[in-house]
């Protein structure tokens, strides 16, 4: 097939990456801007980026074509899962451009590349997200990740963020290397790139087509921060700024997993019963591994990392059952999990005591005592993310033991669930030293941007329910129709 | 347009603990505890009364569900409740002895007095949702958050060892729960629904029924408590504050029965012959293993605690026997229960108040200074070894003459343990109330006040009345009951 290149293609190529063509052009705007205005206007900058994220994520829902549609000859596919999706990490890199405009003015950092580099990472994940062919992937991936490498070591003058972002790199361009490799592998053993001509080539028992896959897997689990394949995690969630670790630890995670729904789905949806080993122990393992990690942290950030290395897990566990349930449930749990690591993140940014971040767990100590309302925020998210009910980390959790059981993976459910019990272990370890210990000193008070994101976000983990859990589900369920039934 | 009854019932004392929230926003810090109270207990009596009126909507010669509500939720769920004869009792013995717990923590709760009330009344609304869901997810949805509260609760008024007393009781029925949760996913996959009563009709494969009745009984042996998974309960019952104990013992406990009787008995009839033997085998070790341990305690409520597992342990054994007998008298046993043991708590809640020390050497003598008192400890002491003339008598006597049926020589075991708690019950008895005051602390101690005696009337009324005239909740409970006796269709006999 002969792709033919004409402007008209491109012109209609280009209009359907409204929210991608948008954000590039932006990003060459700010990053010209900047050098004008300098860090002074740091500040402006981080808002005005803010705001056009926003009309980003808006324009993308906004825009969605009803059905599958094709850009640059097959190149990026949209379609409503694609564009909710943009939707939503665009959304989520907003919050994290105000939240770090306010952090980084508090501390006198703030620099005008921050908004430039997270534009760019989304931009990125917005590729990935769309990819429709090897390349694209590879090239929204390393887009993001190069952004990212930057956004880690983003506080130059700490030799903590400097390691993170050094270590961040490093395994980074390893599991690059891997990805690539197994890319390369499926390329040479069905002669495709695009998706579709992958899954018409794949052959089961083509243990070289079986090799490729492996490595472009285990390149994805890296990126999405699954175990084996987690190791920098902690490090980087603890050394990277917080606002930056609050990014990567959910808009990233959009990217990631539905790019690697689509890998699992459309190229190689025919040998699911090839990959569900791998996906299975690649979510037991995470589970089992973020539970147990998470029980001996003291750092709140490391802790957080353990906890997304675990929800991952979960993730993956509905992923694992190869079926639109599973892709459905995914979605779900992560629509419902995101919002909640958020505000998360929002409430150990607004947690200074006498111009010091807070960061290990013993500092939250008597927290309900001194300051109420946030312990109750933090309980009810933490709460969320152990999944006991009637918040909405349990529906989650439900949609996920829904699938994989519909699959029959009964084994995967039962590991999921006594990790389950041991995760509750460190989430109410939190929980106690806030409710249970003594109180020190009063916290100063958290700006307003931390205080509603935190409030917004403990909100939404009470089910705001019939409201909002129907609709969203009824949303999802539409979005995952696309892989089939 | 008919009114949401079981709605508005399980969602007044939510309603409560919102306004107590409010409340506590709106005064400063010393108005809003007396607020707080007070909103507590119009609440819990508010929702006492409506429990009275919806119990005179149920029409008691049906065995199926009635009031039912039924709402699409999402995902497939319904919000679907309804109420029939075995869920009625437990609903009126949580509505009822709600304000009772109240009225006891009104003095003893000094500090975060709104939390606490604001915690129970939220509590009391999951417990109430427990009894009238009828979707799958619903019910665990009520059943799970209960745990938040009740850890709550636990963790911050309890006694010395509290945090590891809220642990423990949080991990441990997590860890059941979450089995039965994945049964639950297996259960409605299988079945395509998750409307119980449906699947009540939906008659499981034998083999699948194995595992899902295992699964459930994970998590309604720990709720139970049976041994010997037992151990969470003396810790969790010794550091909870008195009115913790009291709905800890008095209805938390009756979760785990309720949920044998709704789900393991009618919907896995063959699992649950099957595994009939070893649920005996763990009552009778129940019943004699905890009253020998019960009877070596030195700290009051310990003992009281032990003894609730030995009481527990006739629930399942009647409730296995899979017959009318057995299941009737869980079922009165689990309401009498649920009388007694709040009152015992409440007893040593009385004298923990005025002498801080759950030893029981430290007492003795309080006949001389307390007779209104020990009346009524001796009361519930006598209820407690089930002396005929009370409730606790009934429901020993019929869980023993259905086990006797289903299988002699656990009717023999359990009979054993009725001795041996006269043995304990009569011992703490003596140890406590007779004797000469030795302890100076003792002789300041003023009897029961108004307050006291308000809590205590009820229960003492109830003991008695349902100790002489059983039918008031076995004629309630019959229909239902006989609809679940004939699936299992009396397997043990």
């Amino acid at each position: 097939m002969n792709p033919e290149i004409s402007a008209e293609m491109v012109v209609a190529s280009l209009r359907l990456m409204a929210p991608e063509t948008f954000l590039a052009v932006y990003a060459l705007f700010l990053a010209v801007l900047g050098a004008f205005v300098g860090d002074r206007g740091a500040r402006a900058l981080s808002t005005l980026t803010a705001l056009v994220l926003v009309v980003a994520a808006v324009g993308s829902v906004i825009y969605a074509p009803l059905e599958r549609t094709e850009a640059f000859n097959g190149a990026i596919v949209v379609d409503p899962l694609t564009a909710w999706a943009k939707g939503g990490l665009l959304l989520l890199a907003a919050f994290a451009v105000q939240m770090a405009s306010v952090v980084f003015a508090r501390d006198g950092s703030a620099r005008f590349e921050y908004p430039l580099l997270v534009t760019l990472a989304a931009l990125g994940m917005c590729i990935m997200i769309g990819a429709n062919d090897l390349i694209t992937m590879y090239l929204g991936i390393e887009l993001n990740a190069l952004a990212a490498y930057v956004l880690a070591a983003f506080r130059r003058d700490d030799s903590r963020s400097s390691e993170a972002g050094l270590k961040y790199f490093v395994l980074s361009a390893i599991s690059s290397g891997l990805l690539l490799y197994g890319a390369s592998l499926v390329y040479g053993f069905t002669g495709a790139v695009r998706f579709a001509d992958i899954a018409a080539a794949a052959d089961p028992d083509n243990v070289g087509l079986i090799f490729g896959l492996v490595f472009v897997l285990c390149g994805l689990a890296f990126k999405i921060s699954a175990a084996p394949f987690h190791m920098w995690a902690p490090d980087v969630y603890e050394g990277a700024p917080a606002p930056v670790t609050a990014f990567f630890a959910t808009a990233s995670k959009i990217a990631g997993v539905i790019l690697m729904a689509r890998i699992l789905m459309e190229p190689f949806g025919d040998l699911h019963d090839r990959w569900v080993q791998v996906i299975s122990v690649i979510a037991g393992v995470s589970m089992i591994v973020g539970s147990l990690g998470a029980l001996v942290q003291t750092n709140l950030r490391r802790l957080m990392a353990y906890s997304s290395i675990a929800n991952i897990g979960y993730v993956l566990m509905a992923l694992a059952a190869g079926s639109q349930l599973g892709v459905q449930a995914a979605l779900l749990y992560l629509a419902l999990y995101l919002p909640v690591t958020l505000a998360m993140f929002a409430g150990i940014l607004a947690l200074r005591r006498q111009g010091e971040d807070l960061e290990r767990i013993g500092d939250l100590s008597g927290l309900a005592r001194n300051h109420p309302f946030m312990a109750t925020c933090f309980t009810m998210l933490l709460f969320s993310l152990a999944g006991v009910p009637p918040l909405v980390g349990f529906f989650g959790k439900l949609a996920a033991f829904q699938a994989t059981l519909d699959a029959g993976l009964v084994v995967l459910a039962i590991v999921g669930a006594l990790a389950t019990v041991v995760s509750a272990a460190y989430y109410l370890r939190i929980i106690k030293v806030m409710w249970f210990d003594e109180p020190v000193a009063r916290m100063e008070p958290a700006g307003p941007t931390l205080a509603v994101t935190l409030a917004a976000g403990t909100v939404l983990s009470f089910p705001v329910l019939v409201v909002l859990l129907g609709p969203l589900e009824t949303a999802v369920r539409a979005m995952s129709a696309l892989y089939g039934p | 347009m008919e009114l949401p009854w079981l709605s508005m019932l399980a969602f007044l004392p939510l309603a409560g603990a919102i306004l107590i929230v409010l409340a506590r926003l709106a005064f400063s810090a010393g108005g809003g505890d007396t607020a707080a109270r007070w909103i507590a207990l119009v609440a819990t009596l508010a929702t006492a009364a409506l429990s009275i009126h919806v119990a005179s909507l149920v029409d008691l010669d049906r065995p199926d569900f009635q009031l039912v509500e039924r709402v699409p939720w999402f995902a497939g769920l319904e919000y679907h409740v309804g109420i029939d004869g075995i869920s009625l009792p437990l609903v009126l013995l949580t509505t009822l002895l709600m304000p009772l717990c109240i009225l006891a923590s009104w003095r003893s709760i000094d500090r975060q007095v709104s939390l606490y009330m604001a915690l129970f009344l939220v509590l009391e609304t999951l417990i109430i949702g427990v009894f009238i869901a009828l979707d799958l997810f619903l019910f665990y949805v009520f059943f799970e958050g209960g745990l938040i509260p009740m850890f709550i609760i636990i963790g911050i008024w309890g006694g010395a060892r509290r945090v590891y007393a809220a642990f423990k009781f949080f991990l441990y029925t997590l860890l059941g729960s979450v089995l039965m949760l994945v049964a639950m996913v297996a259960m409605a996959l299988d079945a395509g629904t998750t409307d119980i009563t449906a699947l009540m009709d939906h008659g499981f494969a034998p083999a699948l029924q194995t595992w899902l009745w295992l699964a459930f009984f994970a998590s309604f042996a720990v709720k139970m408590p049976m041994w010997p998974v037992h151990t969470w309960l003396p810790d969790a019952h010794v550091e909870a504050p008195t009115a913790g104990s009291v709905i800890l013992a008095a209805v938390l406990l009756k979760l785990g029965g309720y949920g044998f009787i709704r789900f393991s008995l009618p919907m896995f009839p063959d699992a649950s012959e099957l595994f009939a033997p070893l649920v005996f085998a763990l009552s009778v070790i129940a019943i004699v293993y905890a009253s020998l341990v019960a009877f070596r305690q030195t700290d009051v409520k310990k003992l009281i605690a032990y003894s609730s597992v030995a009481h527990m342990g006739f629930v399942t054994m009647g409730l296995f026997a899979g017959n009318e007998q057995g299941v009737q008298g869980a079922m009165f046993q689990m309401v009498s229960h649920g009388i007694i043991s709040a009152a015992l708590f409440l007893c040593v809640g009385v004298v923990y108040d005025r002498m801080h020390t759950r030893e029981i050497a430290a007492y003795g003598g309080l006949v001389h200074r307390m007779p209104v008192y020990a009346t009524v400890f001796l009361l519930f002491t006598m209820a407690n070894i089930g002396l005929p003339g009370t409730s606790g008598f009934v429901g020993e006597f019929l869980t023993m003459l259905g086990a006797f049926e289903a299988n002699a020589w656990v009717a023999v075991g359990a009979a054993l343990g009725v001795i041996l708690s006269a043995m304990y019950g009569l011992t703490l008895y003596r140890r406590m109330v007779f004797g000469e005051v030795t302890n100076p602390a003792v002789s300041g101690m003023g009897d029961l006040s108004v307050r006291e005696v308000t809590v205590f009337l009820p229960l003492v009324v109830a003991a008695i009345v349902l100790g002489i005239y059983p039918s008031l909740v076995l004629d309630v409970t019959a229909p239902a009951v006989a609809a679940v006796v004939e699936r299992v269709a009396g397997f043990g006999s």
